[in-house]
């Protein structure tokens, strides 16, 4: 098993820059299992990350990957799929990276439909610039810049990707793993925008600022916080303040937009040659 | 007014929060972090009195600012490189509507590739912009051009935006014992801001509105000339900051042992420090170097660099950041000042520090005692011997 991950991995880059106890390592864990189990050819695969903790996950994968801007990493994925729409493209991004200084980018992927596999990787915080409250950042904790509790409503990632036309969206842990293995191979499958909202712990400056003591205390948090989605629904809408859903939250078949660009092709062409 | 061993950073949010801004925007960026934590600690801990918005990106804090700006308030943001490069637009914008924001910048490199330590790259950016563009030497020289910052960017003569420049790391995270001035003394030398244009429903006006192409090229001469002219508002500034707080900051340009010297170094930023260490080593073997420090790159001080060194037999400039395909900034401006004087020195240029490179006494020493002065253009200092042809 632990030869079967490695391989995915450029074993001179590791050990890894992460901090102990940090979720980064579960995600590319995942990750790499998911594209295993699925039998991808490694080749075929970019990553990109933007800038971030969890946007370093690309540096240390095998595939072709490309390090961005802060922010930016799905604008990035965009263009590169479109200059090789058989490349299969996957995105990972922090929560910060993602819908934060990247919102406009994330939105617009999702409504467009670029066949794109987006993972979050959510700690609530900026971790690598020193722990800042995120878009994600729960109201009322305690960050570098909410020193007295934060005072923002956070984003749910997810109905944000719903509301922009994602066809396929996910949420779940780090402490499922295995939920978030299957979650991965479903959105690496899917043709279409597909992105996971992926709970996990930062201990260094989330877990320190909130006193949330151990990583594994961290951790378990999230079985408070993730409701699987079936029980979530039921919920009173009181009693779903702080709780968000887990498993698939999205999943519709819809044209990519490459497929409607082909479509526009051809009738252009048609009309104009008379074909 | 009380002396402390403090960081950089929280040196440079004093002289932030002395000056009483109505508005702080940021977001979050190595090595500029410290700044805005240490400033959102004040906020939380009830000091300082101002609303303190934290956005979504830089180009959400620029433009808070600047609507903050155009609102009447006071207002300041802190950035580096990446963050900067993305204020970019609104930045242009700023200087044009004439909006006496300040800001810091941690200076650090671009990317790609990516490093977070410390150059003037990212300053180089803001060189067309219309900002005025001061160079701290050290955590209190940063701490001081905030004050004097406000003072020259919302004098009625200048009304334009002023950046405080900081090494990154090397000022912004080094403990140094710092005067912090009262807020007393701050508050008589500063005053409230007095903005000359405010948006006020009762008094509509347009900022940044469109110009046909029979206005804007007079508008931008307005504001460039502006910035030419200010150069007499930095000194009167320098002067009475001087009086007033008891002691030289800021200012044009400052000389380190120039009078007599055959041979000077130009360089600009924490560096002095280490050129002033060069100069005093040769001068103990019986070489006459001196430096002269350019404290204010916009506007370009052309005046005060010719007088300064006129007669002189070399110079020596350092710069920390280059133009690609070219090679030297300041460089070329400083050759540019002293064309067509009489009797120009032989003028080297070296390239130094990128990136975070690390520099020594030796071989700023190595640049001034190359033989065949005046041969020397742009070249690196530093670099990878593998990388070198010879
Ligand atoms: C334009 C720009 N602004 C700010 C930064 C500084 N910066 C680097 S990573 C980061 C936040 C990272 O948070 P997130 O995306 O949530 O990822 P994490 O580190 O928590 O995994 C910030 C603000 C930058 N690199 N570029």
């Amino acid at each position: 098993m632990r030869e079967q991950i490695l391989k995915y991995f450029k074993q001179d880059k590791l050990p890894h820059v992460f901090c102990p106890g940090c979720g980064n390592g579960e995600v590319m864990h995942a990750m790499a299992q998911a594209i295993d189990e699925l039998g991808w050819d490694p080749t075929q695969i970019l990553i990109v990350g933007g800038i971030g903790c969890s946007s370093r996950i690309a540096t240390y994968t095998i595939f072709d990957s490309l390090h961005t801007l802060h922010g930016r990493p799905v604008a990035f994925a965009v263009g590169a799929k479109l200059a090789n729409p058989n490349l299969k493209v996957i995105i990972v991004s922090g929560d910060g990276d993602a819908s934060s200084i990247g919102g406009n980018h994330l939105i617009h992927a999702a409504r467009r439909n670029m066949d794109l596999t987006l993972f979050i990787v959510n700690n609530y915080t900026y971790g690598m610039t020193g722990g800042q409250y995120s878009p994600t950042t729960p109201l009322g904790s305690f960050t570098t810049t909410s020193p007295c509790g934060h005072v923002e409503e956070p984003f749910s990632i997810t109905d944000l990707l719903v509301g922009a036309g994602a066809p396929f969206v996910a949420r779940t842990g780090t402490l499922y793993f295995n939920e978030l293995v299957k979650l991965m191979k479903l959105a690496l499958a899917k043709n279409g925008f597909a992105a996971i909202d992926i709970f996990t712990q930062c201990p260094t400056n989330y877990g320190r600022n909130n006193r949330l003591g151990k990583p594994i205390d961290l951790i378990k948090t999230q079985a408070s916080i993730l409701v699987p989605k079936e029980k979530y629904d039921l919920l009173e809408p009181g009693d779903r303040v702080g709780k968000f859903a887990r498993g698939v939250i999205q999943d519709v078949e819809k044209p990519t937009f490459l497929d409607h660009y082909r479509a526009c092709i051809l009738s252009t062409r048609k009309a104009v040659h008379h074909e | 007014m009380a002396i402390e061993l403090i960081e950089g950073s929280l040196a440079i949010a004093h002289g932030a929060a002395l000056c009483r801004p109505g508005v702080i925007s940021a977001y979050p960026i190595t090595p500029q972090t410290h700044i805005v934590e240490d400033l959102a600690k004040m906020v939380a801990d009830g000091q300082l009195k101002t609303e303190f918005v934290n956005t979504e990106s830089e180009f959400g804090a620029a433009s808070v600012v600047l609507g903050a700006l155009a609102g009447g308030s006071r207002a300041y943001t802190a950035t580096t490189s990446q963050g900067l490069a993305l204020m970019l637009e609104v930045l242009y914008n700023c200087a044009g509507m004439r909006l006496p924001l300040v800001m810091c910048c941690a200076n650090r490199s671009l990317s790609a590739p990516l490093s977070i330590w410390s150059d003037q790259q990212d300053a180089m950016l803001m060189r067309d912009s219309g900002f005025i563009m001061g160079f701290a030497e050290d955590a209190q020289e940063a701490l001081d051009l905030h004050i004097m910052g406000y003072k020259i960017a919302e004098d009625e003569r200048v009304q334009l935006p002023y950046m405080v420049n900081v090494d990154g790391f090397l000022i912004t995270h080094t403990f140094e014992p710092v005067n912090i001035p009262d807020q007393k003394l701050v508050d008589e030398y500063l005053g409230s801001y007095k903005p000359f244009q405010v948006l006020d429903p009762a008094n509509p006006i347009t900022m940044g509105c469109f110009t046909e192409p029979a206005y804007h090229m007079d508008v931008r001469y307005q504001m460039h000339k502006a910035n030419l002219e200010s150069t007499k508002v930095i000194e009167e500034v320098a002067a009475s900051f001087e009086k007033k707080f008891g002691r030289p900051s800021g200012g044009l340009i400052r000389n380190y042992k120039l009078d007599d010297a055959d041979t000077v170094v130009v360089a600009m930023g924490s560096i002095t420090g280490l050129v002033e260490e060069a100069v005093d080593t040769l001068r103990g073997k019986g070489q006459k170097v001196g430096l002269l420090k350019i404290k204010t790159l916009r506007p370009f001080p052309t005046d005060k660099v010719r007088e300064a060194l006129s007669g002189k037999k070399h110079v020596v400039v350092m710069d920390r950041a280059m133009s690609a395909g070219y090679g030297e900034i300041l460089g070329s401006e400083i050759k540019a000042a002293l064309y067509g004087t009489p009797n120009p020195p032989a003028i080297d240029s070296f390239i130094y520090g990128l990136g975070g490179r690390d520099i020594h006494e030796d071989e700023i020493i190595g640049m001034i005692n190359r033989p065949n002065p005046g041969t020397h253009r742009s070249e690196w200092v530093g670099l990878r011997p593998d990388l070198l042809e010879e």
